[in-house]
């Protein structure tokens, strides 16, 4: 009955072909769309002095320096305190323990670590870092919420990564009389680092693009911070309030494009360097 | 004359619930090449693994009886695993080379160590790779990638490896299974040529290379040594009739 139905396997190929590329056009096309929309807007407003000065006039007037600067300090802080925690987590649920009841409920939680919503991140920040540890509204702050968030991201794509190292590789480097540490360093995270720089930059463009999070735990000071105890505005944080306060829509163009751009050339760069160091070593 | 280097008595081996060596009896000589012979299952390489503990990384791993390494019981509290390894060096049927280049890879167990001096890490590299009749071919390479080596000379990479660490003994699983005649061939002269420095123990699926090269062969099956004695003894007139039936090609 069916049989009848049926088109020519040509023309079912033809269409499915059809199909995927228009799945495909679509997806490629909102890049295109967003992007377009951003630098048409944004790109008027790039200037040097747009980079080099801080804002002025509640950020009508002047550049975004400050909260460039900002963003830098709380993306570092926050992958400083992230990736050897969640790489560790990560060995130590791959390496050091069989698949067990513990390691899935450690599993289960930083997949539901993950779910959480951003805004939830920033109210937990709120009151253990701000309030409970008084770091007050703060860099310190701000990074070390950015950090938790991130911290599955990092766990998750780094047990990936480990998990992908060949098994020969351990057992070879256990018969050639290494410890378990010692094939851990030598062997298993060499093969795996481009997995893991893979997650690094995910959350380095989570921690840059982090909105929620940031706004109750860094803070909103315009001011360039001196230290980490400085209340600061991160570009994503500035973007926000110029646009729904009405600030300056061009001003706030200007900060998504430099947004944008930023987290371009860093999965660019990183690529690029992955590609080299993964065709050094084989 | 002949020293005996390695002693089983009574060992048996464990998988969990599943038993894959079963009172297992047998000495092995210094400086002689002992084939192990089995067909698939048989516990030849379970073998392999107890003597120099890496069936240790399998969970649910667990052995009875004993085995004597140099006169020291090498599942007694006070072993150092890792020295153990270093003294039994392994080769496994698939060559894996680490991902790096040539030299590192033969340097690696010696690194382990902590040693770092270029001029004997030079050294050892040209006696290992020489020693396994790699040098010639890649002494102008030793820098470039050991993945980009062919895979008879990725397997006499990985016995230069072994011999880097310095051991007494190098167990092969299975070690030209994958390998062409030539390579074969060039595999079977080194292991020839290290017979006087080293004991060697060879687990092969291909019962004719047990007949080329090994001064004595151990007939395994489901677990249990059937027999062991001098090659052209197992071969022309083996004691125990299921000796007989596989290297016949009856089944296996």
């Amino acid at each position: 009955m069916g049989g009848q139905l049926r088109l020519q396997p040509r023309t079912e190929q033809k269409l499915v072909q059809l199909f995927m590329y228009l799945m495909t056009s679509i997806a490629v096309l909102v890049l295109v769309f967003i992007l377009v929309v951003i630098l048409r807007n944004g790109l008027p407003q790039l200037s040097l002095e747009f980079l080099t000065h801080n804002p002025a006039d509640m950020g009508r007037e002047g550049g975004i320096l400050s909260t460039i600067v900002a963003t830098i300090f709380l993306t570092f802080i926050a992958l400083l305190v992230a990736t050897p925690l969640g790489v560790g987590t990560a060995i130590y649920l791959t390496e050091y323990t069989v698949e067990s009841r513990v390691t899935r409920i450690i599993r289960f939680g930083a997949e539901c670590l993950a779910g959480i919503p951003s805004i939830i991140f920033g109210l937990f920040g709120f009151i253990l870092f701000v309030n409970k540890l008084r770091f007050g509204w703060s860099i310190l702050s701000g990074g070390l919420t950015l950090a938790f968030m991130v911290l599955p991201t990092i766990i998750r794509t780094s047990e990936e990564a480990i998990k992908a190292v060949p098994s020969a590789y351990r057992l070879v480097s256990f018969s050639l009389g290494s410890t378990r540490w010692q094939t851990v360093t030598r062997v298993v995270l060499p093969s795996a680092i481009p997995g893991i720089v893979t997650g690094v930059i995910l959350s380095i463009g989570r921690s840059i693009g982090e909105t929620a999070a940031v706004i109750f735990t860094a803070g909103s000071a315009l001011r360039m911070p001196n230290s980490l105890f400085s209340s600061s505005r991160t570009m994503s944080v500035h973007f926000y309030i110029l646009a729904k306060e009405g600030v300056s829509m061009p001003k706030a163009y200007g900060t998504a494009a430099v947004l944008v751009i930023s987290i371009l050339v860093i999965n660019i760069v990183t690529y690029y360097l992955m590609e080299k160091y993964i065709k050094r070593k084989s | 004359m002949k020293q005996r280097g390695i002693l089983v008595r009574d060992f048996s081996h464990y998988y969990g619930q599943t038993r894959s060596l079963n009172r297992i009896n047998l000495d092995i000589y210094r400086n002689e090449i002992l084939g192990i012979i089995g067909p698939a299952k048989s516990g030849k390489s379970t073998f392999l693994a107890c003597l120099n503990r890496l069936n240790d990384l399998i969970p649910g791993s667990r052995v009875e009886g004993k085995i004597l390494v140099d006169d020291q019981d090498i599942y007694g509290p006070e072993v150092d695993v890792v020295a153990l390894r270093r003294k039994l060096g392994m080769v496994f049927a698939t060559p894996v080379p680490l991902p790096l280049t040539i030299y590192e890879n033969i340097v690696f167990g010696v690194r382990l160590l902590g040693n770092n001096n270029r001029r004997e890490l030079d050294q050892v590299v040209e006696d290992s790779l020489e020693k396994a009749g790699l040098w010639t071919e890649v002494k102008d390479r030793l820098h470039t990638s050991a993945l980009k080596l062919s895979g008879g000379q990725q397997q006499r990479l990985c016995i230069a490896r072994v011999l880097a660490l310095k051991p007494q003994y190098i167990m092969l699983d299975e070690p030209t299974s994958g390998l062409d005649p030539i390579s074969t061939m060039k595999i079977e002269d080194s292991l020839r040529s290290l017979k006087k420095d080293y004991t060697i123990i060879l687990v092969t699926n291909n019962t004719k290379q047990a007949a080329r090269i090994a001064d004595r062969t151990a007939f395994f099956m489901m677990g249990e040594l059937v027999e062991i004695d001098e090659t052209p003894v197992v071969f022309t007139r083996p004691s125990d009739k299921r000796t007989e039936a596989y290297l016949e090609g009856k089944f296996g």
